[in-house]
């Protein structure tokens, strides 16, 4: 039997990835809609709780809209490897003879497109219901777009580095929460900047620029923990 | 050209317990070797070490006389490893399970290899069911028609025979062996007792 040289085929491994974990995910529409289920009833009980004062409301809305998409978006990520763990797909992801960085990216990719990118269309919706003042929906959609995509970058890696242990959900909160607070602060404070009527592109820059940051960086950190996850 | 995986001295602790120790191993083409050992014995971490997923251990691997860490690419493209879990995605068919698998080494293949390759591991029929519905022993079959589907020199099998019918056992082990005579190599595990043939050799644990 003659012996193959590795023939790339990298973007047929990463397209079959996406598509396959596309097909997953849309199989188990539950697992897609519980953190925007959790999104949506957080921010409605923000104004029964506190005040229907639209005045005050529209003060805490920014904070409160992306507050509620991070905590949604954390809340989807013990699952990014959990099943493939589980029933033996990760080990085979890691013995392809095709980059894993190239292949988890895909993984995340797909992670963001059915958490953070619904999140950040469902914000605008949400606004209403804190009265955010007209002009800020469109900068508040841009800025939860560009930054959940890193909040599922850098919350990729916690979710590689504790796939193993078996209650890792605290843990993985604690690892990625301190990750996530620069992300949090541009992104409220884009919103908050659109209500004041002051520019937006510095917030929005520096979202970019995290996303960037993320984008060459965690790739390379998911692949090593998924590494180390198992050898465990 | 011929396949030569070499390990060295291979030693592998465990929770302060060593599995085994000053290991010396050599498989070639054309060669069946047989992992034995009662369990908890260090039969899977050894084909985990071998198929480059630990790398919590001492000594040397070596692929056709280079080391691993410079030969990892072209020992990955010719290996074939099946875990103890089958690796099925429950959620998707067989067939889009093998599709993905098929991707994942680079080649896009088409969906009549992929049906042949269900076929003759006696899934005919089952090829649209979502994989979660199939009984364990089916699970495994979808899994061990990655055999015929991709093929590789190397064979890495962890109980293969796990959960397999009698007649599903016996084609396996013609698999095998036939894999053997072609020039491949099998390196498994499995309780079950093997049919002597020339190719097979044994190695034991503990």
């Amino acid at each position: 039997m003659p012996l193959r040289e590795h023939n790339g085929g990298l973007m047929t491994a990463v397209k079959a990835t996406l598509v396959r974990d596309l097909t997953l995910l849309l199989r188990r529409r539950g697992e897609v809609l519980n953190p925007l289920v959790f999104f949506a009833l957080v921010i409605t009980l923000f104004p029964i709780a506190i005040s229907p004062d639209p005045e005050l409301l529209a003060v805490i809305a920014p904070g409160l809209l992306w507050v509620a998409a991070l905590l949604a978006a954390l809340l989807s990520l013990d699952s990014l490897f959990r099943s493939d763990y589980d029933d033996g797909s990760l080990e085979q992801l890691l013995l392809a003879p095709q980059p894993l960085v190239a292949l988890s990216l895909a993984k995340v990719a797909v992670h963001w497109l059915l958490t953070g990118l619904p999140l950040a269309l469902m914000a605008p919706i949400l606004g209403i219901m804190l009265a955010l003042p007209a002009g800020s929906y469109a900068v508040l959609a841009l800025s939860l777009a560009l930054g959940t995509a890193s909040l599922s970058l850098i919350g990729a890696i916690g979710a590689a580095l504790t796939v193993g242990l078996a209650r890792g959900g605290v843990l993985l909160s604690l690892l990625v929460l301190p990750l996530y607070i620069p992300v949090l602060i541009f992104g409220a404070g884009a919103v908050q900047a659109a209500i004041f009527g002051e520019g937006v592109s510095a917030h929005l820059a520096i979202l970019g620029a995290l996303l960037a940051a993320s984008l060459m960086l965690a790739p390379w950190a998911i692949a090593a923990s998924l590494r180390i996850s198992i050898n465990g | 050209m011929s396949l030569c995986l070499q390990a060295r001295q291979l030693a592998c602790e465990r929770d302060d317990r060593w599995l085994f120790q000053g290991l010396d191993l050599e498989v070639r083409s054309g060669e069946i070797v047989r992992i034995e050992g009662p369990n908890g014995s260090g039969k899977t971490s050894l084909l985990k070490i071998l198929s480059g997923q630990l790398s919590d251990y001492q000594g040397e691997l070596f692929w056709n006389g280079a080391a691993m860490n410079e030969a990892r690419e072209h020992f990955l493209a010719n290996l074939l490893y099946l875990g103890h879990a089958p690796g099925i995605k429950s959620g998707l068919s067989p067939l889009e399970n093998l599709a993905w698998y098929q991707a994942l080494s680079g080649e896009s293949g088409n969906e009549e290899q992929r049906l042949e390759a269900l076929e003759r591991v006696g899934l005919a029929g089952f090829e649209d069911v979502p994989a979660g519905q199939l009984s364990a022993g089916q699970q495994r079959r979808v899994a061990l028609a990655r055999l015929t589907l991709t093929p590789r020199a190397l064979w890495v099998l962890d109980e293969p025979f796990t959960a397999i019918d009698r007649h599903g056992v016996a084609d396996l082990e013609r698999q095998l062996v036939a894999h053997a005579q072609a020039g491949g190599c099998v390196l498994v595990t499995t309780h079950h007792e093997l049919t002597a043939s020339p190719l097979l050799r044994r190695i034991s644990l503990g």
